[in-house]
């Protein structure tokens, strides 16, 4: 039985304009979920009848796999469907996918894309639920809340708790999701990079910028290591990995100097020896393969609240 | 013997025409397609004459756009010179100077001509042509400036890029000399704007769309002004976005550089706040800037430093607009809000007088080019705009008569619209309708 709590999307696009109240609602029905999250013989019954759509338009498995077991385990029935969305816009437009998604008697849509606002315009012109699986650099919600949920359960709370989040800030959806997320319920949030992917701006969107990992690094509660993305060197933010490395590594040299009960983060896929060696992912500190089972959690709940409120909807 | 003579009295509307410091309540003659007198009317003058009753309208100079684009030849699903001349119009436009980067570009005389012909058939507003400063707009070989010039262009440009080479640029002002006209610079480092789609700051951090500096665009009309400088060519700057091109006009035109520019209205009243809904309609080259880039301008334009305002109008289809933000190509709807728009964020809020946003609309932008339009001067051509100052409509892109819907003024309640509109003493808008 799902609780009464204060989230009224239909929708969910991204953190930054979420209540503290919404945050929390998801938060505490994922927790819930954790065990029918961890066991495939379970289901909520939550989305029983619905049929949900994985629209994958950029390559992703994690995620999609995430979502596709959640859905699953809220009683769902699944269709995935995924292509290479390109700027060249050859095939179909995304205006005439939402209308066919339509057709087809679709509940829920979960969209990954590569361009950003995609979900804000699927959702203008279907009748879905749309979840944001990750649009561009924009927001990567689902994200963003499955490492909040993460942090909370092993700190037990949010607020005040000091958060570093170290890597190619400019490129990174799941940076602006944690900062959004994060500051709403109260913690400090510091990026970490090279000016050449960390914008000072980023000061007015209320995050504390550091180019200087070492400047703070015994002050975080939390780091968390986002993935460089080897494949997109091609705008020459940095001379080389190599030199990344020397720089913002979280190597055990760095770690020895954390405070003791820090958490190390990563949203995945880990390059090895890039972000962080093996043995600080693997380390004690480290608390990444609890943010993958969180994943599961955290969509089924935001598959069920959402649907909710769509069902509440005048038909 | 009858009076052949074709007239037409405006009577008892306020006249105001800024070119000659007139700003009155009179009657206007028109007779023969000219201005045939301004002030009070002889009894006889109304003989036979059609009247209108301009009482509580204001009649002005047609509006003279110094930046359109009418898409045609190439785009005729976005706009051709029939529908963009008839949007013009509505908008209180009389004259239009049109943009060559169509599909093939304005870049010979032939095209120039053909250009021409194809705004004579349409009859609406008069079509100016800009021609192309660059063959195919490459940036490597001039065009026949002064055929061209003879053919009917009013001005160069290859608008939608700078010319990249400053070599290339030097040349064509140095060239230009032989034909008067002025080059319009699109001023873009395109290195520096990269894939961006907005104002880089604090918007596209949030939102993670790609930013476009301001230095894009500074860094250009720095080096053109440099190069006009030292040629003796005469520069015009296209849709000035950024609180940097306005200092360096200052410096410029005390350098004595003859230099001038033009602002868009969705650049005086927009910022890039209302981008988070990712509408497509507001999204335009050069990018709507932040606040204090907007309250620049605001100000340049007031203490003179940009000379005139133009409307960039950009109509496209409603299939190219519909996409995602990042693949959506960049333009605004623009010529038939413009007047209606800056009436209300700046006349209306007491910025500016009325007369002043005529002058920067008709007069001055049609002395830059130095057209034969944008006065009520006894002799001039009959190009005049009836304004009801105060009456208030709702923009709605379905009643826009461009076919062009991508209005980011979409939903506005304005103020001001234009009643009639006579092209060369013809009327093409009458009682708010285009004929």
């Amino acid at each position: 039985m799902v609780k009464a709590v204060k989230w009224l999307e239909k929708h969910l696009f991204g953190l930054e304009h979420l209540s503290a109240d919404a945050i929390t609602a998801v938060l505490d029905l994922a927790d819930e979920y954790r065990p029918i999250a961890l066991n495939p013989s379970t289901t909520t019954g939550t989305l029983k009848g619905k049929a949900v759509l994985n629209l994958f338009l950029e390559p992703s498995t994690r995620t999609a796999t995430s979502f596709a077991v959640a859905a699953q385990r809220c009683g769902a029935n699944v269709i995935s469907f995924s292509a290479e969305s390109s700027s060249a816009r050859k095939g179909e437009t995304l205006i005439d996918t939402a209308r066919n998604v339509e057709a087809m008697g679709i509940d829920v849509v979960v969209i990954r894309h590569s361009a950003a606002g995609a979900p804000q315009m699927l959702a203008k012109t279907t009748k879905c639920s749309v979840i944001n699986a990750g649009d561009g650099r924009h927001e990567h919600p689902t994200q963003g809340l499955l490492d909040i949920l993460t942090i909370r359960q092993a700190k037990g709370r949010i607020a005040g708790l000091k958060v570093a989040i170290v890597g190619d800030i400019a490129n990174s959806r799941v940076a602006r999701s944690n900062l959004w997320g994060l500051k709403r319920l109260g913690a400090e949030v510091t990026f970490i990079g090279p000016p050449t992917m960390l914008s000072k701006t980023f000061e007015k969107c209320g995050a504390r910028v550091l180019y200087d990992f070492d400047e703070a690094i015994g002050e975080f509660d939390v780091i968390n290591m986002l993935r460089i993305q080897l494949e997109r060197q091609t705008d020459a933010l940095i001379p080389s990995l190599r030199e990344y490395s020397k720089l913002y590594s979280l190597t055990d040299e760095r770690l020895a100097r954390t405070k003791p009960d820090c958490l190390v983060m990563h949203p995945g896929p880990i390059n090895r020896g890039v972000e962080l060696p093996s043995t600080v992912a693997d380390g004690p500190k480290s608390v990444i393969i609890p943010q993958v089972s969180n994943g599961v959690a955290v969509r089924m709940a935001v598959l069920t609240l959402t649907s909710r409120v769509r069902d509440q909807e005048p038909k | 013997m009858p009076d052949q003579r074709q007239r037409l009295l405006i009577r008892g509307a306020r006249i105001v025409d800024p070119a000659n410091s007139v700003d009155g309540v009179g009657d206007l003659l028109v007779e023969n397609g000219v201005v045939a007198a301004v002030g009070k009317a002889s009894a006889d003058a109304s003989d036979g004459a059609e009247i209108i009753d301009g009482k509580g309208l204001v009649a002005a100079p047609g509006f003279v756009d110094l930046h359109t684009h009418l898409r045609e030849p190439g785009s005729a699903g976005s706009e051709t010179v029939l529908s963009g001349t008839r949007a013009a119009v509505n908008g209180g436009y009389t004259s239009v100077c049109a943009m060559p980067n169509t599909d093939p570009p304005i870049d010979s005389p032939e095209r120039v001509a053909y250009q021409k012909l194809l705004a004579e058939r349409a009859g609406y507003a008069r079509v100016f042509p800009i021609a192309a400063i660059t063959v195919g707009r490459a940036g490597e070989a001039l065009v026949e400036m002064s055929s061209c010039a003879a053919e009917g262009a009013v001005a160069f440009s290859d608008d939608g890029l700078s010319v990249p080479a400053a070599k290339m640029l030097s040349t064509a002002f140095t060239y230009a000399r032989v034909t008067g006209l002025a080059i319009i610079e699109h001023c873009e480092d395109a290195t520096l704007s990269g894939s961006g789609v907005v104002h880089r700051g604090v918007i596209s951090n949030a939102l993670g769309l790609a930013g476009i500096p301001p230095s894009a665009e500074d860094v250009i009309v720095v080096r053109d002004a440099i190069i006009a400088r030292e040629t003796g060519g005469r520069l015009h700057v296209a849709h000035v976005s950024t609180a940097g091109t306005v200092e360096i006009l200052k410096w410029a035109k005390g350098a004595g550089v003859s230099i001038t520019a033009e602002v868009t209205p969705h650049h005086l009243v927009l910022d890039d706040s209302g981008i988070g809904s990712f509408h497509t309609s507001f999204k335009v080259k050069p990018p709507l800037r932040s606040r204090e880039h907007v309250e620049a301008l605001r100000a340049g334009l007031l203490d003179g430093t940009i000379d005139c305002i133009a409307t960039d109008h950009a109509p496209h289809r409603v299939e190219d607009k519909e996409l995602e933000f990042d693949y959506a190509p960049f333009g605004v709807t623009a010529i038939e809000t413009a007047f209606a728009v800056l009436n209300t964020e700046l006349v209306v809020t007491g910025l500016m007088t009325l007369p002043k946003l005529i002058d920067l609309m008709a007069a001055r932008p049609a002395r830059l080019l130095n057209l034969p339009v944008g006065t009520l001067s006894v002799g001039a051509p009959a190009d005049i705009a009836l304004i009801d100052p105060d009456a208030e409509w709702l923009v709605d892109g379905d009643e826009l008569l461009s076919a062009g819907k991508n209005c980011p003024f979409e939903g506005w309640k304005v103020r001001g619209s234009i009643t009639h509109v006579l092209v060369g003493g013809k009327l093409r808008k009458q009682d708010g309708c285009v004929a």
